[in-house]
């Protein structure tokens, strides 16, 4: 067995998580604020990846990244970039994918949080951005651990969107999931069954981190 | 001083209210702000602390607008200042007493005084999941008073406390607002409560559209 699929696969979910990280909180404070049209389109918007079939969005994904798109050939022309059978066309495609798995949970805890925090601290003379990183975001530690558990657990296990856009070349998009793929279609079952346990033993371990984090979740003095 | 003009619709079971105040605070006064339940007691004192913007207004503070709907003034309650004693506390879960504290001050001096006079200092490591409804009730007083306000808001801030205790409380906190010159409005549904610390009253009624 060949330890690069596997490598390309954590190294695709941990570069896809802290991106995630990066715009998804943002994107999941905004959203959590008042209401309005834009943000439920936006929400909407964010959430087709947990309906739609992966290949359905690779699809897209694919024809948004051809050189003969417009994002396509701009990316080409400005940036001499092609996302198209590229790692990078990976990470771009699985944040977009993981995407409503970093935002909803961040939402909805920062959303069931009483108003009256923010309230109590803007009172005290204290700035959004304050408030944000000193109130907010550590009582909602459990959710964001749980948030970010979940977008790297999401990434790794992709399949239909990789394929669609990355296809299988070796080293550089054919991650664990397709190098199962792979094995079972020319008949190497060994080989299948070793990446499919590696696989297993790492989503495994994940999901008992989750529960751990989730067990000892910070409770608010009035639950 | 305080003036208050203001105008904010609120809705009701019944339909559209109207919350209609004009009055005038006077600097140092404690003022008790009573009437029945759902009659926007609550409100009345976000909109002072610039929480809620009603639909008309002006609210004036020793001569400092705060906010004129007319002139499109809106202070944020960043600038306002105003010490509010949340109704559910609204303390920090992640945060212990003394953190509490020194989110709002920096003074140790002072925060020395308020956790012996809330008789708090046992508890300085404790977070609000540990401790009792009257202990957090006491620290959310102590964190208000610890921004040496000019404007204190106080939304049932007795209600958790026993009868001992808030009067030692009461006459504690009195002092201090004398020495900060507080200016005081605390929302109550019991006289009892605030015997002792209000000296005038304000009565709010929701008026029919």
């Amino acid at each position: 067995m060949e330890w690069t699929p596997i490598w390309l696969s954590l190294k695709l979910a941990a570069i896809t998580t802290m991106i995630l990280v990066i715009i998804g909180i943002p994107l999941a404070y905004w959203l959590s604020r008042r209401s309005s049209f834009l943000k439920v389109v936006t929400e909407a918007v964010l959430t087709m990846p947990l309906v739609l079939p992966p290949s359905v969005l690779g699809f897209y994904l694919l024809l948004a990244f051809s050189p003969n798109s417009m994002l396509g050939s701009w990316l080409l022309r400005y940036f001499n970039i092609s996302l198209v059978f590229s790692f990078g066309g990976l990470v771009v495609a699985s944040v977009i994918y993981s995407l409503p798995f970093m935002v909803s949970p961040v939402k909805s805890a920062l959303a069931h949080l009483p108003k009256s925090l923010a309230e109590a601290s803007y009172t005290m003379g204290k700035s959004k951005w304050e408030t944000f990183y000193r109130i907010l975001l550590p009582n909602i530690k459990s959710s964001l651990y749980t948030a970010v558990v979940l977008s790297f657990a999401h990434t790794l296990g992709e399949f239909g969107v990789v394929l669609m856009i990355g296809g299988k070349l070796n080293g550089i998009t054919k991650v664990a999931s397709i190098a199962i793929y792979d094995a079972v279609d020319s008949n190497q079952y060994h080989e299948a069954n070793q990446y499919a346990l590696v696989l297993f033993a790492i989503t495994f371990s994940i999901v008992i981190l989750v529960f751990i984090f989730n067990k000892n979740a910070a409770k608010g003095p009035l639950e | 001083m305080i003036d208050i003009s203001i105008d904010k619709k609120i809705k009701t079971y019944k339909g559209i209210s109207r919350l209609v105040i004009k009055t005038h605070i006077e600097k140092y006064s404690v003022t008790k702000v009573f009437g029945s339940s759902g009659s926007g007691k609550t409100t009345f004192l976000k909109i002072l602390a610039g929480l809620i913007s009603p639909e008309r207004g002006i609210i004036t503070v020793d001569g400092e607008i705060w906010l004129d709907t007319g002139k499109h003034i809106n202070l944020s309650p960043q600038k306002r200042q105003a010490a509010f004693v949340f109704q559910d506390y609204a303390l920090f879960p992640n945060m212990t007493v003394l953190a509490h504290l020194n989110y709002a001050t920096s003074d140790n001096e002072l925060i020395e005084r308020l956790l012996q006079i809330g008789k708090m200092s046992p508890f300085t490591a404790h977070k609000p999941s540990q401790l009792s409804g009257g202990q957090q009730q006491r620290l959310a007083i102590l964190r208000a008073l610890a921004m040496r306000p000019n404007l204190l808001l106080m939304d049932e801030a007795f209600s958790a406390l026993d009868d001992d205790l808030r009067e030692s409380l009461i006459a504690d906190i009195k002092f201090l607002l004398k020495e900060f010159g507080t200016t005081t409005l605390i929302v109550s549904h019991h006289a009892q409560e605030t015997a002792g610390f209000a000296d005038h009253s304000l009565k709010i009624e929701l008026e029919e559209k």
